[in-house]
């Protein structure tokens, strides 16, 4: 049972991995916040994962702590992003 | 294993079939509006699934609560986030995409 826990861990921060293209092609610099908005779902659930199956419950605090600051950037850049530049 | 056990495993590889959907929708999507989208509906319903299966086998119901506190919060979070994005994005002046006629 642990290890299916591990092995979906593994293959959630593959995905975050693959999200990772997103940020090289762009175009726009949104499209390269949505990166950091996937790794902020995907990373709880990862870290969500390796407390069970690693048995540290103070991972899923991390969690709490991972999914907020994620959101908390994603508001900084609405809020500076149009003004610094047009585009990009 | 039993019954629960199985239930368990399901939803896990449900919910990592999601995330993958979810992934695929951000790199193929042609805008920024459709990658929101797949981005935060199959991301929280694959990590609904994840916090589903791993309450199965929690041992206490502090511990199943916490779970989908985090599910709780991170629906809360993504759905702003996603209006914040789309708004800016539509202010900048990125206009939505439409199918090539």
């Amino acid at each position: 049972m642990n290890e299916l826990v591990l092995c979906v861990a593994l293959f959630l921060l593959l995905n975050v991995a693959a999200g990772l293209i997103r940020v090289w092609l762009g175009p726009t610099a949104p499209d390269r916040m949505l990166a950091a908005m996937l790794f902020g779902t995907t990373g709880a659930a990862i870290l969500l994962l390796l407390a069970e199956g690693l048995s540290m419950p103070s991972l899923r605090d991390v969690a709490i702590v991972a999914a907020l600051l994620a959101s908390i950037s994603t508001v900084v850049f609405v809020r500076r992003w149009p003004i610094s530049s047009s585009q990009d | 294993m039993t019954i629960v056990d199985w239930f368990s495993c399901g939803s896990l590889l449900f919910g990592a079939f999601f995330f993958l959907a979810g992934t695929v929708g951000m790199l193929r999507f042609p805008d920024v509006f459709t990658r929101l989208h797949a981005l935060t509906k199959a991301d929280n319903l694959g990590l609904g699934l994840v916090v589903f299966g791993l309450a199965l086998q929690a041992d206490t119901w502090v511990v199943v609560a916490r779970l989908f506190l985090v599910w709780g919060l991170i629906m809360l979070a993504s759905t702003t986030c996603c209006h914040l994005v789309a708004q800016a994005a539509l202010r900048a002046g990125i206009s939505p995409w439409r199918s090539p006629k």
